[in-house]
């Protein structure tokens, strides 16, 4: 089989032809007979709605899941993928969306033990930083891994499966943490790979992007394939029916004026807690009553530090910070949320929620108050009520309120958090990410939420780094680099391109500072 | 075969694992017995049924229970938290020395308060020595599982000198141990048998502890703590209330074990005061699904290993190491047992 010859050109093998494939999980079909052809040098985008079933068939492909029918044909031969170093050898490689790294090693230690651990760290670090040149990934190989935001932590990750210089390359929504540069860069790494001859297959659900990057698209809706087409020659709207299986709406933006400022940032400046943190340096704005401010900016240019200093778990000045007229830079999260704060954190499981707890007990995780502690004792009724509460109101599909958060989908669990921190009517909202990895349908849901939440009167900050959710959503947009936040400026007098470049750090110039 | 991960932990095998890890041990006792050439019918009833088989037997088991029961619930609480206090056995002394202390210098001179004082100097005297490392965590971010450790010898070298010492009895021939304790300051004991009331007092502290967890905001800080310490700090938990909290009440129970251990059966300071309960508590914790009342069943599962392979060594001539390697060999099983809690097992081809 193996020294059979060269097939005729007019029909190529396809590199990867998976026939079939079935995978059940307990009482749910996550795949039911999908069939999926990907070629030498084609970018395969892979499309879908959350519990779509992608990620257990690219898992299946990768061998991290055993399918229970079909076949996988690699390079023409049937091939069996019992784990993942047996998909390495083949040539594949894949980049998680929840990929884990050893939080205490550096970037060149991770990517060392990612390709067997029989290279050191030290002598790969050439070969790393060659890579990451060559693909313009900014990647230091000697920073640990616990100093990265998420964003760099997936460039580490594309970076790893970079260096084994794979035949496929699966991506699971790499772009949901990137600006578009960032992204544009990527894909002119994808594309010079697919030039390379290297196949991509790209799981994603930003239509636009996939329609500028990809040369097939097969659309997954509830385990089976609702249709294969090239994604550059149909309309968005008709890409996201076809995920969806119906039409889809606009999210509905209010007219309303900006009331008193409920937000005010000072001169707000921090030394950062570890030595490859950003230092935040004179930040100052303000936010008034029914405005959403978007804060764009690259993944490690201060987010993470602005979001803790805001939401209280870094302590600032005392006046660096006020709510109201409250000044709360001195004070803890419990303190801030009970003068009006909330917060919705970047990472959902482990951080918004705890993935073993139930629903009733996520629910009051800052909700630790009236009615539902009394006396130090926590009221299981009123937990639950309160679960309950949000469930219905924001249409979180889920077992119950005894479900763990775990077995929630990624969209509904965001739903859920979203609908805690909405629910406790709060006077300033952080918002950060807050879609990020979210499906089409829950994607429109929290930001019709957010905007509503702004109409009925209350503050919002959000950080993002997709920046077509902030030109969507907000009211104004500030840039954070290098841990400096430009002037916040009204989007209609703004453009992508201009926030882009700004994002990319080359206006410093621009940056001025707010009145 | 391969294992494969269950989308949820399947709650049968969460209780039948420790069923089947006794099972198993039973089976793979017998095995050692053939193995040592004794009669592995006779041995297993030595070990498992003989203990039992009388009223004192029983009080015999609850009276080994207690000490397992109070620290092994101290260490489940803090696991939970995700605080790993692997300290008990030094706790459980420093609750015997500082408890010991009160009756050697009120001597036979107090009243009935001595023994009240000298539960509470127990409890304070583990709680000092978890506040050690509580404060060392706290302050420095010295990791418990070392510095507990490292307290329990510190512990132990600080009894050994008071009995060799400045605590020796000046009539005792000698021989490093304490003036015995007065009636004063001996907790009774009931129905004629060892027994002390501290086990009831242990009992009760399972659903205290169980209260503690499941129905306290204090409880269920600790829970998120340890399962999500991010999500802890976005909520604004305090990590080092998390850390003081845990440590303290598991300090505090393993005192309590350590004086009435000196104040009940022992009567009196000796070098060597307990045969490594502490430790053995980090096997009933876990054996207990670090849940207070599995953990009721565990230590009184673990005392029975203690009270047989005593019974075995009288009877058989077999060595005493035999209890670490019972203990040891359930603790295996029953993680072995986990790993199909979490997943299932796949038989295929290749």
């Amino acid at each position: 089989m193996t020294d059979s010859p060269a097939p005729p050109p007019d029909a190529p093998t396809p590199l990867l032809a998976v026939r079939g494939l079935s995978k059940r999980f307990g009482a749910g079909v996550a795949n039911d007979g999908v069939d999926l052809t990907v070629m030498r040098g084609e970018i395969h985008a892979l499309l879908g709605e959350n519990g779509a079933g992608k990620s257990t068939l690219v898992k299946a492909i990768y061998g991290v899941v055993a399918p229970d029918a079909g076949t996988i044909e690699w390079e023409g031969r049937e091939v069996a993928i019992p784990d993942p170093n047996a998909a390495r050898r083949l040539g594949i490689g894949m980049v998680f969306q929840h990929f884990s790294q050893f939080e205490t090693l550096t970037v060149a230690e991770n990517i060392a033990l990612g390709l067997g651990g029989r290279e050191s760290p030290d002598a790969l670090t050439p070969r790393i930083r060659e890579t990451a040149r060559r693909y313009g990934l900014a990647v230091h190989p000697e920073r640990h891994v616990f100093h990265l935001s998420v964003g760099e932590r997936q460039r580490v990750e594309i970076l790893r499966c970079l260096m084994l210089a794979p035949k496929l390359l699966i991506l699971d929504e790499p772009t949901s943490v990137l600006t578009p540069q960032e992204a544009e860069s990527l894909f002119a790494v994808l594309r010079r790979l697919a030039a390379e001859s290297c196949a991509i297959l790209y799981i994603g659900h930003k239509l636009e992007e996939i329609r500028a990057l990809c040369h097939t698209a097969t659309v997954l809706r509830s385990g089976r394939v609702a249709g294969t087409c090239d994604p550059r020659r149909v309309s968005p709207t008709e890409l996201a029916t076809m995920m969806v299986g119906s039409d889809i709406a606009e999210p509905r933006r209010r007219a309303s004026q900006p009331g008193r400022v409920v937000l005010t940032v000072s001169d707000l400046t921090l030394e950062p807690d570890d030595a490859h943190g950003m230092r935040l340096d004179g930040i100052r704005f303000e936010l008034r009553a029914g405005e959403i401010l978007g804060i764009a900016g690259v993944a490690g240019n201060g987010q993470k530090e602005l979001l803790a200093a805001l939401s209280g778990e870094r302590l600032s000045r005392r006046t660096a910070i006020r709510l109201g007229a409250e000044a709360i830079g001195a004070l803890g999260p419990v303190a801030r949320r009970r003068a009006g704060l909330a917060f919705i954190p970047e990472e959902r499981l482990g951080r918004g929620a705890v993935a073993e707890l139930s629903l009733a007990e996520n629910g009051m995780l800052t909700r630790l108050a009236a009615p539902v502690v009394a006396a130090g004792l926590v009221r299981r009724g009123a937990a639950r009520a309160l679960a309950k509460r949000l469930i219905e109101r924001f249409k979180v599909r889920a077992a119950g309120v005894s479900a763990p958060a775990a077995s929630l989908s990624g969209g509904n669990m965001q739903k859920f958090i979203v609908g805690r921190e909405l629910d406790a009517r709060p006077l300033v909202l952080l918002a950060a990410h807050p879609t990020w990895g979210v499906d089409v349908g829950a994607t429109v849901a929290i930001r019709q939420a957010l905007l509503d939440l702004a109409e009925a009167g209350a503050g919002i900050v959000v950080v993002s780094e997709d920046l077509a959710e902030l030109f969507e959503i907000a009211d104004r947009i500030a840039v954070l680099s290098s841990g400096r936040l430009g002037q916040a400026v009204a989007v209609s007098q703004l453009t992508l391109e201009a926030v882009g470049v700004q994002m990319a750090g080359q206006a410093a110039e621009e940056r001025l500072d707010a009145a | 075969m391969r294992l494969e991960k269950r989308e949820a932990p399947s709650a049968v095998m969460l209780w039948a694992a420790p069923l089947l890890a006794a099972a198993a041990s039973v089976v793979l006792a017998g095995l050692l017995f053939v193995v040592l050439r004794v009669n592995p019918l006779a041995a297993l009833r030595l070990l498992y049924l003989a203990p039992i088989a009388s009223a004192n037997g029983v009080a015999e088991l609850a009276l080994k229970m207690t000490p397992l029961l109070l620290c092994a619930l101290g260490i489940a609480i803090g696991v939970r938290a995700n605080v790993w206090n692997i300290g008990a056995e030094g706790q459980f002394t420093m609750g015997a020395i500082a408890g010991g202390g009160v009756a050697l210098t009120l001597g036979p001179a107090g009243g009935w308060y001595v023994l009240s004082l000298m539960l509470v100097a127990g409890i304070l005297g583990g709680m000092a020595w978890a506040a050690i490392a509580a404060s060392l965590r706290v302050g420095t971010n010295a990791h418990e599982i070392l510095t507990t450790l490292m307290l329990n010898y510190i512990a132990q070298n600080i009894l050994s000198w008071l009995v060799h010492g400045p605590w020796r009895d000046p009539q005792g021939f000698n021989f490093p141990q304490s003036k015995t304790f007065a009636s004063a300051a001996t907790l009774p004991s009931l129905w004629g048998t060892r027994l002390t009331p501290i086990f009831f007092v242990a009992l009760l502290a399972a659903p205290c502890a169980w209260v503690l967890l499941q129905r306290t905001t204090a409880g269920y800080r600790l829970r998120v703590a340890g399962l999500a310490p991010a999500a802890a700090r976005y909520a604004g938990f305090s990590a080092s209330s998390t850390v003081w909290l845990s440590l303290l009440i598991a300090g505090g129970l393993a005192g309590l074990a350590g004086i009435a251990e000196v104040a009940g059966p022992i009567g009196q300071l000796v070098p060597t005061i307990s045969p490594g309960y502490g430790y053995a508590a980090i096997i009933v914790a876990f054996l207990g699904r670090l849940e207070p009342f599995g953990i009721v069943v565990a230590s009184a599962l673990m005392a029975l290993l203690y009270l047989g392979a005593d019974g075995l060594q009288m009877h058989m001539q077999l060595p005493l190491s035999l209890t670490g390697t019972l203990q040891g060999m359930l603790l295996f099983l029953l993680l072995a047992g986990d790993v199909r809690v979490a997943n299932r097992v796949v038989w295929r081809r290749g």
